[in-house]
């Protein structure tokens, strides 16, 4: 089910600033790639590029290939139909506050003229269990409110949100910033039980974070990707000075 | 170490502290003051007016008494449902795009602009504008221009309910966090269906408190009215034709020399503002409970 | 810089490290020191300073454990502490080599001396001298230094096969020598332990500063043809260990 990203000469910018420069990588299918690197590195700009919201922002544009599968996301599709097969999840956990939880969750599906209920019912469901969220809102699935729910839940149900429109890819902006320990533990535990059906892709400022979910890690510095390799390897032996000079602490 | 200016500022703090709260209960106190002299000089001069007749009946013949403001009341409403009619749709429908779709263009700027000035116009130059372009003109093919009428009072006061509609709804959708607008856009929903079902139902209570000012303000308004609806002292919901007001018959009423008709004056008044507080305490009811259950 | 604490911390730790190293350095050049000598005063100089050893083993592997669960240290500062613990361990048990050496002299110095063919002083010189030049390695850093004493083992290695040898020959012939003979022949092998200690620590220095694990390369060799060899004839290796590559988190 998950597919691989190929980026190739990727730029970016917003306005006249040049946000990223020349980022080349590839993301294995159905593997979790974590991006670490300072504030303002590019990280966060990248990864919106790979589902074409960076372009939202009127000033913004991008040049080179973003490969999802065997599909260039900039030549071969509408921005709106990548955005179908490449799921986001944000900082801040933002359910939409007019929607009680099962609303939120089929809101993909519905708001793109879906209407089946019995199959909406059933999408519901799953994308709740595989959130790890179905136990604790499943009889109040239409009573409560997106936003009733305790910060670590609502980031969850965010995440059902983003799975119930069966994406291939899930990128993931710093989910878990905004959580307590026992919430974030359970979103990277999610995120382990997730990488068999999608890929993954989760920018993180924690770096024990990144160690524990994701197979490869890339780290980015002022737009650009100064190293990518796996995991251990950034961890435990990196090749460039910058790399240990950022994960040990020593700037940034 | 000496505690004594310590504690002094301590008192001087609490002092200040209950004197900042007394002056702002005083304010609040002034504000509603007037509202509620008001509202009382209303109910002692006018409810002693208020029968059955009041609610039922058209104005009687010059001179007679009894009588009621039964055609004002359906007047007005009337009146009042065409401006909405008018004044709602195209306000909000500006107020999307200035919000949403036209940000930062020369025409939003243009368009704002224009809201704001219409909202400055006096309500009886809007009354002689409604006049010169439909009471006035006289075309033979088209039957509501030329005269008197209903509909004319309907579209003056409905262009004067677009700018508070239009400017409200632009401040409330942008006041929608643009977070909960990027969630709609990363699940793959195209702009205008993100824009209509998430960014404008999460604005949506901001949006029907614009509607309703517009609506309590120009309940009220007599001058547009003079030259347009004109008043009827008869039973019309033509739109064709002349309509009563209540507005407009309290004004006659105001300037009569019979001292029945002065006291219905004051029921008419007293009769208008509670309609108003009871419309939109309705539609705040209404709309509350249909967001709660969050019908999408 | 960041983490100014942090990087006083570390330092505080080589520092205390150093100290230990000294303390261990001395205590085996000592035990040398009391082998030529048979100075009785230099033995107790030598149980005392093991006991100092010991104690410092503990309060520096506390040391290292704070600032693990402290602060998560990553790549070179993690390799570091990990270095820190092994190379503490290894001194410790220089230190006990140490101990061992004087209460052998003791006891020689007890049943008298006697002429052996066996060049201890050069085994021990050797020894002292890879102890030396591991300690150096650590506290510049040098990995190119610490892979030279690698080679050094096989030389102390072979002293240590023709000592045994000569030994067990002297006490075949000339069996009321085997006392003098078995405490030279436990000399010897401390001494060799002491040189399989220095060997260490200069692998935990090049673990350090390059990141390469260099420990055991026959083993590896060994396991590695076996897997091939296995490989080609199509049978599941038996005792295979598993493969020494990164592996890919699960």
């Amino acid at each position: 089910m998950g597919v691989s990203i190929e980026v190739i000469n990727l730029n970016a910018w917003y306005g006249s600033n040049h946000s990223l420069q020349d980022i080349n990588l590839r993301m294995p299918g159905n593997h979790a790639t974590a991006l670490i690197g300072p504030s303002g590195c590019g990280k966060s700009t990248f990864v919106r590029c790979l589902n074409r919201m960076h372009e939202t922002n009127p000033i913004a544009r991008a040049t080179g290939t973003v490969r999802i599968g065997d599909l260039d996301i900039y030549t071969g599709a509408k921005p709106v139909e990548i955005r179908r097969r490449v799921g986001m999840v944000f900082q801040r956990p933002n359910p939409f506050p007019t929607m009680s939880i099962y609303d939120n969750v089929a809101a993909g599906l519905k708001l793109n003229g879906y209407s089946n209920q019995k199959h909406l019912d059933e999408i519901v469901e799953k994308s709740l269990k595989n959130s790890a969220l179905w136990d604790e809102v499943k009889d109040d699935l239409k009573k409560k409110s997106g936003a009733s729910l305790s910060g670590g839940q609502q980031q969850r149900l965010c995440i059902a949100r983003a799975l119930a429109v069966d994406p291939e890819v899930l990128l993931m902006d710093e989910p878990c910033s905004a959580l307590d320990p026992v919430s974030t533990s359970k979103i990277e535990d999610l995120i382990f039980q997730l990488k068999s059906q999608y890929t993954i892709v989760i920018v993180t400022h924690n770096m024990q974070q990144a160690a524990r979910v994701a197979e490869n890690t890339g780290f980015f510095l002022n737009g650009r990707m100064v190293e990518f390799d796996s995991t251990h390897k950034i961890f435990t032996n990196p090749s460039d000075k910058r790399t240990e000079d950022y994960i040990t602490g020593r700037f940034g | 170490m000496s505690t004594a200016p310590f504690q002094l500022r301590a008192k001087i703090r609490t002092v200040t502290d209950h004197a900042v709260t007394v002056l702002a209960v005083l304010a609040t106190i002034l504000v509603i003051a007037p509202l509620a002299v008001i509202f009382a000089e209303l109910v002692y001069k006018g409810a002693s007016s208020l029968d059955w007749n009041f609610f039922t009946k058209v104005p009687a013949p010059e001179g007679e008494l009894g009588g009621g403001m039964a055609n004002a009341i359906v007047g007005s409403a009337v009146l009042l449902g065409l401006a909405s009619l008018i004044g709602v749709p195209i306000g909000i429908g500006s107020g999307i795009y200035l919000a949403e779709f036209g940000r930062g263009t020369k025409l939003a700027n243009a368009v704002r602009f224009t809201a704001d000035v219409l909202n400055g116009v006096p309500s009886i130059v809007m009354g002689v504008t409604a006049y010169a372009l439909i009471v006035f003109p006289h075309i033979s093919f088209l039957p509501f221009l030329g005269h008197f009428s209903a509909l004319s009072g309907g579209v003056a006061l409905g262009i004067m309910m677009i700018p508070t509609v239009c400017r409200s709804t632009e401040e409330m959708l942008l006041m929608v966090p643009h977070v909960v607008r990027e969630a709609a856009l990363g699940l793959g929903v195209p702009n205008w269906r993100s824009t209509l079902s998430i960014t404008v139902k999460t604005a949506s209570p901001g949006i029907i408190t614009g509607c309703m000012l517009a609506f309590a303000r120009v309940a009220g308004e007599t001058a547009p009215l003079l030259f347009t609806a004109l008043g009827n002292q008869f039973w019309s919901t033509n739109l064709n034709e002349p309509i009563a007001a209540l507005p407009l018959q309290i004004f006659l009423y105001a300037n009569s020399p019979y001292e029945d008709q002065q006291r219905m004056a004051w029921a008419g008044a007293l009769v208008l503002i509670v309609l108003i507080v009871l419309s939109v305490s309705l539609v705040r009811y209404v709309t509350s409970r249909g967001v709660l259950k969050g019908n999408s | 810089m960041t983490r100014i604490r942090f990087q006083q911390s570390l330092e505080d730790l080589k520092e205390n490290l150093l100290v230990m190293a000294g303390l261990a350095e001395q205590a085996i050049q000592r035990a040398i020191e009391a082998y030529r000598t048979r100075d009785l005063s230099i033995c107790d100089l030598v149980s005392r300073s093991e006991i100092a050893i010991n104690r410092m083993e503990r309060d520096i592997d506390q040391a290292a454990l704070d600032l693990l669960a402290m602060e998560q240290p990553m790549a070179v500062d993690l390799r570091f502490i990990l270095s820190v613990i092994k190379i503490n361990a290894d001194l410790e048990r220089v230190g006990d080599a140490a101990k061992s050496i004087s209460d052998r002299v003791r006891h020689m110095e007890r049943i008298g001396a006697v002429d052996l063919p066996v060049d201890i002083p050069r085994m021990a010189a050797m020894s002292a001298d890879m102890v030396r030049k591991s300690l150096q390695a650590f506290i510049e850093g040098d990995a190119e230094l610490a892979r030279s004493i690698l080679t050094m083992d096989d030389a102390v290695d072979q002293m240590n096969r023709a000592a045994y040898k000569a030994l067990t020959k002297v006490m075949e012939e000339q069996g009321h020598l085997a006392p003098q003979a078995l405490n030279a022949l436990m000399i010897c092998r401390s001494l060799e332990r002491v040189a399989d200690h220095a060997t260490n620590i200069a692998e935990d220095v090049i673990f350090w500063v390059q990141g390469d694990d260099v420990r055991h390369p026959k083993s590896v060799a060994k396991a590695a043809a076996a897997a091939a060899a296995a490989a080609s004839t199509g049978a599941a290796p038996s005792d295979s260990a598993p493969a020494n590559t990164a592996p890919a988190q699960s």
